[in-house]
């Protein structure tokens, strides 16, 4: 089992979201974040003061998937969040310890689908 | 991102308008006076005036609400560059083409930079009030206009091209529209039809205006796939309570007096506008399951805009009628006639508006009563058909130069700058690639 982290662009979420149903990865968490990466934050003006460096809005996706479902998870968030600029995102994969469905008590690879 | 630099365009047109109308600015005596100033009468309308710039306002909160928030300020920006720029083309050349002496087609170029326009009554126009107060008055309405078309292309265009088509809008489509109805010698005045607070003008006009933009700028890009919710009811009641106020000032202020044609028209506004705000909610409940908020502010405004043309014609019976039948037209154009016909006109600007002031239209020929308004006449249900088909007319002949002009002015636009902004900068909101600022901040 994994952990599969994405941030990513919040314009391209539905792009995403669609690759990932896709490729039959139904079940994900998204949350909104802020923070940036090599792209430094947007710039925006108020009465003639610029602001830069502020942090972007980003979309942080969350899925846990079966050993087989992680390249497919991949594959699909590439596909759908590449727009070839900086501030695409990143993907971070992680080892998931145990999974527990709280309605029926299910556990592990059962409890993940 | 690059972005084309279009920052001159707004100097460039405020030079434009002026250059047009400079020469003519000094100071000219009215008109000989025919009769006395009304104090009462005056302060009216004055007030009336105040309240109807209110609805511009109103409008960018009713309709900034319903946007998602990353198109929040655009759609504000919208309508505050309106209420700046449309008053200026307004004392420019706006009110001489709308209601100088011209042809029966459009006013002419005399009263340019309100030459001429003085503090003594115009009789033409009314014999009790100075006539720059009935200028700003009709100001107000040039002005909230074409702000209502906003929500057919909401969160999809270019402000670079919005704010040429909106000048363009309201100097080839609402002025001359205006002088066929209220202009002294406009054509659809001497063929006698009926709209005391324009309905015709105001609301058919920007409503197909709206149908037009809607159906060549295209569907918003994720329309298709899910429906886009409001981002924030809260201030879309907001807006639409200043839009119920305002319209006070809209409908009872177009009596151009404090008399009892003002106070009638006060009464059935607010009447109509009640009962529309209820029918919707109960439409809702029972098809949906529950009344909903945007439901009744929806019904609300569409009974605003169905009395409008009335409002100075016909009684609460009627006005209630009116107001009943007004959200069960809407409430179809909105979630039976869209759907099927598949065009996106984001906040309904043709579903409430261009349904709403038809329906008003054609509703002051079947109910208004000379028994309310002796100036006026008696519709079909008092005896005299004739005004229903005169209305229809009046109606159709609106909706056929608005349709016409608003699609070739939109054509041009494209032509010369492209109308819709790019897919990237609408997934990112135009906040942010239109204005360079945010609704909300991110995290403070």
């Amino acid at each position: 089992m994994k952990l599969v982290i994405a941030i990513i662009q919040p314009h391209r979420l539905e792009e995403v979201k669609e690759a990932l149903y896709k490729a039959e990865v139904n079940l994900i968490t998204v949350s909104e974040v802020f923070g940036h990466g090599r792209q430094g934050g947007v710039t925006e003006v108020y009465r003639g003061f610029k602001e830069t460096g502020n942090l972007l809005r980003k979309i942080r996706l969350e899925i846990a998937v079966n050993d087989s479902f992680v390249d497919p998870t991949i594959k699909a968030i590439t596909q759908g969040a590449r727009t070839g600029e900086i501030g695409d995102g990143k993907i971070f994969v992680l080892d998931l310890e145990q999974c527990v469905r709280i309605r029926t008590g299910e556990k592990g690879s059962a409890a993940i689908g | 991102m690059r972005k084309r630099n279009v920052w001159w365009i707004a100097p460039a047109m405020l030079l434009l308008m002026l250059s047009t109308g400079v020469l003519a600015d000094e100071a000219t005596p009215a008109a000989a006076p025919t009769a006395k100033i009304d104090t009462g009468d005056t302060s009216w309308v004055l007030i009336s005036s105040a309240m109807v710039m209110l609805m511009t306002p109103g409008l960018a909160f009713f309709y900034g609400g319903l946007v998602r928030r990353k198109n929040y300020l655009n759609v504000l920006m919208q309508c505050m560059i309106i209420l700046a720029v449309l008053s200026i083309q307004w004392v420019v050349i706006g009110y001489s083409l709308s209601f100088a002496p011209g042809s029966k087609w459009i006013g002419g170029l005399q009263w340019m930079m309100l030459k001429g326009v003085g503090l003594e009554p115009y009789a033409d126009y009314s014999t009790t009030i100075p006539h720059q107060a009935f200028m700003v008055f009709q100001m107000m309405f040039a002005v909230i206009t074409p702000a209502l078309i906003i929500g057919a292309f909401a969160e999809r265009m270019k402000f670079s091209a919005f704010l040429i088509f909106t000048v363009l809008w309201a100097t080839f489509v609402y002025d001359p529209v205006a002088h066929w109805v209220w202009g002294m010698g406009g054509i659809l005045r001497n063929l006698g039809a009926l709209d005391f607070a324009g309905g015709t003008v105001v609301h058919i006009n920007a409503g197909i205006a709206a149908l037009v933009t809607a159906l060549v700028i295209g569907k918003r890009k994720s329309v298709d796939k899910h429906p886009i919710p409001p981002h924030s009811l809260p201030f879309s009641v907001l807006g639409a309570a200043l839009l119920w106020f305002g319209w006070f000032g809209f409908n009872a202020g177009s009596a151009l007096g404090a008399n009892g044609i003002a106070v009638n028209a006060f009464v059935v506004t607010h009447t109509a506008a009640a009962a529309a705000a209820l029918t919707w909610a109960l439409i809702d409940w029972r098809i949906h399951g529950a009344p909903t908020m945007l439901g009744t502010i929806s019904g609300a405004v569409g009974g605003l805009v169905a009395i409008t043309p009335a409002a100075g014609f016909v009684g609460v019976g009627s006005a209630i009628i009116i107001g009943v039948m007004v959200s069960v037209f809407c409430f179809l154009a909105v979630s039976w006639l869209k759907p099927r016909f598949g065009y996106d006109d984001s906040l309904d600007a043709f579903g409430v508006h261009g349904i709403g002031g038809f329906w008003g239209a054609l509703a002051t020929g079947l109910f208004a009563s000379k028994a309310i308004n002796p100036a006026g006449a008696d519709g079909l249900f008092f005896g005299n058909p004739k005004q229903f088909v005169i209305q229809l007319a009046a109606s159709l002949v609106t909706v056929v130069y608005a349709f016409i002009i608003t699609l070739i002015l939109y054509k041009v636009v494209d032509l010369f700058i492209g109308v819709r902004v790019s897919d990237k900068e609408e997934a990112m909101g135009l906040d942010v690639t239109q204005h360079n600022e945010r609704a909300y901040t991110a995290l403070e």
